[in-house]
């Protein structure tokens, strides 16, 4: 499942913190080695980075019936990077119909990943 | 005509707003009102539809409209009114209001006391004087924000972003999402004005180049921007011949910095900071205008959201007890003094009895970045009263220094303490 390329060293800004040492990441022996981490967070954070990385997704989808023609969604948690650009299309095909509530559903297991869409806040 | 009277009136809805609301009502204020020019309650949170907000608060990761859902269903389980859609025209000394709107036609009220929590204005095109012509397609990053995340317009195709701040890289990441081409992001200071994970969530994942050290030249274009020539700059923000740019876009947006709004404030009397452009405050955030309080950003501009709710919790506490008649009016003033790479403290003065028995933080901000130890030290005179250590300080983030009662005994006898950052 690793497609990182680490043959050559690969320069990661932290954000574990808002400090945001420079680490840097290289594969020995098939094992992730990180350097300049400034603590323990700053590796485990390298490591999601090449292995998994993720984040959160925020975007809109279109709303009938609503105060705005737009409801705010996120994702329930960090999504694949990797497909963030195919969870936005599916959005942008996405429609719902007010009245909606903070938290309810609007797309349940996005992508198979597991990871539903919920909406920000109530709309009528 | 007659006069509407609440205890407490709060001008905006925005997080300070919301939660000063909520604080007077809880501390006692009878009647409180929440006054909002927009159609519904939340601000400006209801288009940072982004994540990162409550991380302090709540512990968890919310998007902006679910940080200001939680405290408007609050409000409306507390029975605080509002009047949405109406715009407070006039605020006097003695905190009468006269008000606006469609539906509640033109009114007045008086308050026993009242909040100021208008929040802030972005810096424009004209207040940063940019050269050319002056074609369709140059906005400010929050209006471009409405649009996109609640109006659903697009306001171009390829942009170019001015200023580093982390409305301008949020956007960045918006509208890349949305299938717009981001040429690049322009920072006239050696340094990043936001936040380090706003550069890595926003710019760095999808390769969208910052350049420090530059700055908008020229806007080229007719009726609509065509393109924007740009320009390295020197220490002392110089040009520097030579290393012009042509980059072609149709929109340019403005992430330059946040005015907070006080034409309400200055009406009344309220005296202004001239840095911070806010109301001088003591540790209740009261201002000079005996009644009046003002939270959050209109006093000055705030890194997080969470601490915007703590000012909004101090102020709304604070004017409930103000509007019932229990306050004490301040024994003693103590003055705070911006010391060596310190561009301003909040609060601008305290009585002492505020840290008797309980703490008090000062928040500030540095005038230059120092990338190494620093120690944030608080001085009676020449004689130190506390300090702490950071590992750096960055104008881009907000920094806290407390006071604890332990300290009371080393300010009992002086009139001002100075906060300064120095190398350890």
């Amino acid at each position: 499942m690793e497609k990182d390329n680490l043959e050559q060293p690969m320069e990661i800004i932290c954000v574990a913190c808002p400090k945001g040492c420079r680490l840097e990441a290289r594969r020995e022996d098939g094992e992730i080695l990180v350097s300049h981490a400034g603590c323990k967070r700053g590796k485990q954070y390298a490591i999601g980075e090449i292995t998994d990385p993720r984040r959160m997704v925020a975007s809109t989808v279109r709303i009938q019936g609503g105060l705005h023609p737009l409801m705010p969604v996120y994702t329930s948690a960090p999504f694949p990077k990797d497909q963030i650009f195919r969870l936005l299309d599916h959005l942008r095909a996405t429609k719902i119909q007010a009245p909606v509530k903070a938290g309810d559903i609007v797309i349940k297991n996005a992508l198979g990943t597991g990871i539903d869409v919920v909406a920000s806040r109530d709309m009528t | 005509m007659s006069i509407n009277h609440f205890d407490a009136v709060i001008i905006g809805s925005g997080p300070g707003g919301l939660a000063a609301a909520i604080a007077a009502k809880e501390n006692g204020a009878g009647s409180v009102l929440i006054i909002e020019r927009d159609v519904e309650l939340g601000g400006i949170l209801l288009q940072c539809i982004h994540n990162g907000f409550g991380v302090e608060i709540f512990k968890e990761d919310l998007p902006g409209p679910t940080y200001a859902q939680r405290f408007i269903n609050q409000v409306a389980g507390l029975g605080i009114e509002a009047m949405l859609d109406t715009m407070v025209l006039d605020l006097t000394a003695d905190r009468r209001m006269t008000v606006t709107s469609k539906t509640h036609g033109y009114q007045e009220i008086k308050a026993g006391a009242v909040i100021l929590a208008m929040g802030c204005r972005e810096r424009t095109r004209a207040q940063v004087r940019l050269p050319g012509t002056r074609p369709a397609g140059v906005y400010t990053a929050g209006t471009a924000q409405r649009w996109v995340n609640v109006e659903g317009y697009m306001p171009g195709k390829q942009f170019v972003i001015l200023g580093s701040g982390d409305i301008g890289m949020i956007m960045a990441r918006r509208l890349t999402f949305e299938g717009a081409k981001v040429e690049r992001v322009l920072e006239i200071m050696p340094y990043l004005s936001g936040l380090t994970r706003n550069y890595v969530q926003c710019l760095q994942d999808f390769s969208i180049p910052l350049k420090l050290q530059h700055t908008v030249k020229r806007i080229i274009g007719g009726d609509r921007v065509e393109a924007v020539e740009t320009v390295a700059v020197d220490d002392r923000w110089q040009h520097i011949p030579g290393s012009e740019e042509i980059i072609p876009c149709d929109t340019l947006l403005l992430s330059v910095g946040l005015i907070p709004e006080n034409e309400l404030s200055r009406q009344a009397g309220v005296r202004l900071h001239p840095l911070t452009g806010g109301p001088i405050v003591n540790a209740d955030f009261h201002t000079n205008v005996p009644g009046i309080f003002a939270a959050g950003n209109v006093v000055h501009v705030y890194d997080l959201v969470d601490w915007v709710t703590q000012a909004g919790y101090t102020a709304g506490k604070a004017a409930a007890l103000y509007a019932r008649g229990k306050q004490d009016l301040p024994a003693r003033h103590i003055s705070t003094t911006a010391g060596e790479n310190v561009r301003y403290v909040v609060p601008h003065h305290f009585d002492p009895i505020h840290i008797r028995q309980e703490e008090l933080s000062f928040q500030m901000r540095v005038s230059r970045p120092i990338e190494k130890p620093v120690w944030v030290e608080a001085l009676a005179g020449t004689e130190r009263i506390t300090r702490h250590a950071l590992p750096y300080s960055r104008p881009g983030e907000m920094i806290t220094l407390t006071l604890k009662p332990e300290h009371l005994q080393k300010i009992s006898i002086i009139d001002t303490i100075t906060i300064r950052i120095v190398e350890r």
